[in-house]
């Protein structure tokens, strides 16, 4: 393992000793801070906004869905950029945290739709339609399925992690293909990007903007989720690491022994 | 590179290389929707193209294991790795191999069920069509699947759910395509777009399924 990356670099993480070392000492804060933002998000969110003149109080699941939502892409992205690290420059610990990032993009993903549903039931008339955007949500979760099952199945890690790089990155184009083909195949019901637009958020056109009311616990709340995203990857790659070296360890006292 | 192919179909067409199966299975799918939906023919009609589609992609998928289990079985897949001929011509000979064998008897197939169906008369030349330009994309992306779960005892299951959601967006296009030309529509855009996918899943895939390949050869 080439530890003899330059000093002060983002490599020396790479180390997993270090990167034990620093993700214990920066844990904490994560933890706490999104707890704090998510908590007060959701609080300010559900009880101090008042309730949408056409939605009702239905509205404030936003709080829930979109930051769910952004992270379960987010995540997805996340085990890409930790794919081909792992490919170009074979650190373990980017492979582990690939690893690790995945049933946390699950449990997001499940999230955003099963929120989505709750809100569509009153909203929509439906729980469910084939809207593009919540099946190309669905094809999402079907990809996340498949790359932990890949994962589960192979028993040797640098092969596992190996081909679920490769899946990851041939699964990134296809799921982006699919996006596209399921925007062409049925138009939709769900509303376009309404959060991070600037005139919506400016105000400019006030047709879909979401309002300030709403906006500044919704910026917290997905705030809070981005840190506990963080949070979780940093714990579950560390949990990763030490079940690698108890495996080693045991390997070594079978051979010893 | 034609030996390779002479040598895969030869297997394939002999006993016990299963080449009728995945007819079969297209043929019991076909019969067995009308069972599950009901007789009338309006509707039948309505739901052919996308259902001729479903069990293509179905019973390509059904052979998808069969595809390198067999060579890596009996070591002639480390052969191939070790042979002059590099592993991406090996992996893209495998598929079209796998489309002579299951994808093109599929596409010939596909007008006869389209009777028991009720598909509309224009809906005939667009199935074939768009499965004929469809079915080497599933070919290939089953490859690549087949190269990913290799070396894996339980390798079956785990492979349709790799190999499904990369189905989706040939079967959109695909299905698209046989739709709108069974109720008389435009198709050009969705056959560009399928066609699109084919090509570059022709052109570029193969260096992934090669590589999963020697990960899984190591």
């Amino acid at each position: 393992m080439s530890i003899a990356a330059k000093a002060n670099s983002l490599w020396e993480y790479a180390n997993p000793r270090k990167f034990l070392a620093t993700s214990e000492r920066v844990l904490p804060f994560f933890w706490i801070t999104s707890a704090v933002c998510v908590v007060v998000g959701l609080v300010w969110g559900f009880f101090f906004t008042p309730d949408d003149y056409k939605q009702g109080s239905t509205v404030k699941i936003i709080y829930l869905h979109v930051p769910a939502a952004l992270m379960a892409i987010n995540c997805w992205l996340m085990m890409l950029a930790t794919s081909l690290i792992w490919l170009v420059r074979r650190h373990h610990v980017s492979a582990l945290a690939s690893r690790a990032a995945a049933p946390v993009g699950i449990v997001m993903t499940l999230i955003a739709l099963v929120t989505g549903a709750i809100w569509g039931q009153p909203m929509w008339g439906t729980w469910w339609a084939w809207d593009p955007r919540l099946t190309s949500f669905l094809i999402l979760f079907l990809f996340y399925l498949g790359y932990v099952a890949l994962w589960e199945a192979i028993e040797d890690p640098d092969t596992a992690a190996d081909l679920t790089s490769v899946l990851c990155l041939v699964g990134s184009v296809f799921a982006l293909l699919s996006r596209y083909a399921v925007n062409f195949w049925n138009q939709g019901l769900h509303q376009g990007a309404s959060v991070m637009r600037v005139a919506a958020v400016t105000g400019a056109d006030s047709e879909e903007k979401v309002s300030n009311v709403y906006f500044y616990p919704l910026l917290l709340c997905i705030i809070g989720f981005v840190l506990l995203f963080i949070a979780l990857v940093l714990y579950r790659t560390g949990t990763e690491i030490r079940a690698r070296r108890i495996k080693a360890l045991q390997a070594r006292e079978r051979v010893s022994g | 590179m034609i030996a390779l192919l002479l040598r895969d179909l030869k297997l394939a067409f002999r006993a016990g290389g299963g080449f009728g199966l995945g007819l079969a299975f297209f043929l019991i799918v076909t019969v067995l929707v009308p069972f599950s939906v009901g007789p009338q023919s309006s509707l039948l009609s309505t739901i052919a193209p996308g259902v001729l589609w479903l069990g293509a992609l179905l019973a390509c998928l059904l052979s998808l294991d069969r595809l390198l289990a067999l060579d890596w079985e009996d070591g002639s897949l480390d052969l191939l790795a070790t042979a002059p001929l590099p592993l991406e011509s090996v992996v893209t000979i495998k598929a079209l191999a796998h489309w002579l064998t299951t994808g093109l008897p599929l596409v010939l197939a596909a007008p006869f069920l389209g009777i028991l169906l009720n598909l509309p008369v224009p809906g005939f030349f667009w199935l074939v069509i768009s499965l004929l330009v469809g079915t080497p994309a599933m070919s290939v992306i089953g490859t690549f699947g087949a190269a990913l779960t290799v070396g894996l005892k339980r390798g079956g299951l785990l492979l349709s759910l790799l190999v499904l959601p990369l189905y989706v967006p040939t079967l959109i296009f695909g299905a698209e395509v046989a739709r709108r030309g069974a109720t008389g529509m435009e198709t050009q855009t969705p056959l560009l777009m399928l066609a699109g996918i084919t090509a570059a899943t022709i052109a570029l895939l193969p260096f992934a399924s090669a590589a999963v390949l020697r990960i899984n050869l190591r």
